[in-house]
């Protein structure tokens, strides 16, 4: 029983993180309808600077603050300069523009820190939990992300702000009739989802240890949780990252359960994914996606 | 009375295509102006340029000041309220957040909540919803939400859309009466394009007539309804 709740809580910790990145990728496609490849390199790089300022003695959660704020402005930035231009432009120069951000944060990460892998520290380790179900870094992962979704919650729904937000998200002609700035609603969405992105970066650095493809793996876990959610629906994805942290240790579960070894370590991921395309197939719009109808 | 909104020569561009080929009218303070014309003649352009939500030249002025080639936002902002062809209401949000959208550019914490409770006395039918999904109300419920909105910003000026389009007609007599009661009870002006010319006429006080983007009639609305052309063309008897 022990190894089963040891599975299951190392699953919702890590899917703590997919949750993040998929409610990243979220909330940039809600309101454009495009997804930010870019996404998960812009969290590595978020981490380095979180790692610099550490190594600079900096303390841990002032650090994590300055790295979060340096997040949003750097989102916020990258919307106005880079993706503001292309407003009219064809998918196909986003899904260009979103590459090549990719490749400039992977190799500005790997000019500037190199590809050496680094140690980053957990806050977390100087509690311990007490209990050899969980491990004090796993709970703390749980338990930021709990507070980053319930924050984000909490600024969508009773804010003006937030408001403002979703309502540029559904329907920007509208959002404008009502004297939105919908340019600008876009670009601080892009900063909470850079600094969401930041965050995840920071809680799955020490896991992983910090090198510039940490999140290519996870961008991709987190996409497929957004997927198996419902890329529409902001809490769906979340749940569905949750799930998907899960789902990748059932088979173990199983396994152990069963006293057999079939899938092993190395192919967890590999059926978490095939579950999800499964899903796909018969719930494309995932779990918990509004199901899109037209009028033709 | 001084003029409120005047716009001169006013040409519209869709990619290739002209629109308006030069459009002129003005909008008295306080009244109520309709454009009137058939399908195609450049009516709902007319309003959209207004708002510059199409490309267009000429001159539009607001207040004495020109407001073409503003962004959208900032004309809202100066005090003119669009409710759009089809409503243009946020479906998937409630009423009640559609009501503090329409507030949304007003700092005014007390009179904003006073201009809720006289919405509530022009549509009682929008408080029973207030936690209502937008998207859920009737044709009619959603066409009075959205003129609710659009008077939450407290404007100077309403651009309405077809007010009429898609609603039973009962629903659509009550809501022009209360058209009517905002324009003099709010000192709302408005600008109201419609497809009904007859309902329309009675409404405004002056007219225009569209024909494939010019003006080729106008004056005081009653006036307009007596010419013979308009009444064979479009009120149809």
């Amino acid at each position: 029983m022990d190894f089963v709740i040891q599975q299951i809580t190392s699953g919702l910790a890590e899917g703590a993180i997919f949750a993040s990145v998929a409610l990243a990728l979220v909330m940039i496609f809600t309101a454009t309808e495009h997804l930010n490849f870019a996404q998960g390199e812009m969290a590595m790089f978020s981490t380095y600077l979180a790692w610099t300022l550490i190594n600079a003695g900096v303390p841990y959660w002032l650090a994590f603050v300055i790295t979060v704020v340096i997040s949003f402005a750097g989102g916020v930035t990258i919307e106005y300069v880079v993706l503001r231009p292309l407003a009219r432009a064809p998918v196909l120069a986003y899904v260009i523009v979103f590459i090549g951000l990719l490749v400039i944060f992977n190799s500005m990460a790997g000019w500037i820190w190199s590809y050496v892998l680094k140690e980053f520290p957990s806050p977390f380790k100087a509690f311990a939990t007490g209990s050899n179900l969980i491990g004090s870094h796993q709970l703390g992962v749980i338990a930021v992300t709990l507070i980053v979704l319930t924050a984000l919650f909490l600024f969508f729904k009773f804010t003006p702000l937030g408001l403002a937000m979703r309502a540029a998200a559904q329907n920007p002609v509208s959002a404008k009739l009502v004297g939105i700035r919908v340019g600008w609603m876009l670009a601080l969405g892009w900063g909470l989802a850079a600094s969401i992105g930041a965050v995840a970066g920071m809680m799955v650095a020490p896991i992983v240890f910090l090198d510039p493809n940490m999140m290519a793996g996870i961008l991709l876990y987190g996409f497929a949780s957004a997927l198996l959610g419902g890329i529409s629906n902001p809490a769906g994805a979340v749940l569905g990252g949750f799930i998907f942290g899960v789902l990748q240790n059932v088979p173990t579960i199983i396994e152990r359960l069963l006293n057999i070894n079939v899938i092993g370590n190395e192919l967890k991921l590999t059926f978490a994914l095939v579950v999800v395309v499964a899903v796909l197939t018969f719930k494309p719009s995932g779990l918990f996606g509004q199901v899109r109808i037209k009028r033709v | 009375m001084s003029t409120l909104l005047e716009v001169k020569n006013l040409h519209a561009i869709y990619g290739q295509t002209r629109a308006l080929h030069g459009v002129s009218f003005s909008l008295e303070e306080g009244g109520i102006t309709t454009l009137l014309g058939a399908n195609g003649a450049g009516k709902t352009t007319t309003l959209r340029s207004v708002c510059n939500m199409v490309r267009t030249e000429g001159e539009i002025s607001f207040a004495g000041a020109r407001i073409d080639g503003k962004a959208t936002e900032e004309i809202v902002r100066l005090g003119v309220a669009h409710v759009p062809e089809g409503r243009g209401t946020f479906v998937h949000l409630t009423v009640e957040e559609n009501l503090k959208l329409g507030s949304y550019t007003r700092k005014d914490k007390a009179e904003i909540q006073a201009d809720m409770e006289l919405v509530f006395r022009y549509f009682p039918r929008l408080k029973e919803r207030l936690a209502q999904q937008a998207g859920t109300l009737s044709g009619g419920e959603q066409q009075m939400l959205a003129i609710s909105r659009a008077l939450m910003l407290k404007p100077r000026l309403m651009l309405l859309d077809e007010p009429s389009f898609g609603l039973a007609p009962l629903v659509v007599q009550e809501i022009f009466r209360i058209m009517r009661r905002i324009n003099q009870e709010e000192k709302v002006s408005m600008l109201l394009v419609e497809q009904n010319a007859a309902l329309a006429l009675d409404l405004a006080d002056h007219a225009y007539v569209l024909e494939t983007g010019r003006v080729v009639m106008s004056g005081l609305a009653d006036e307009v309804k007596n010419d013979e052309g308009v009444r064979r063309s479009y009120l149809g008897y």
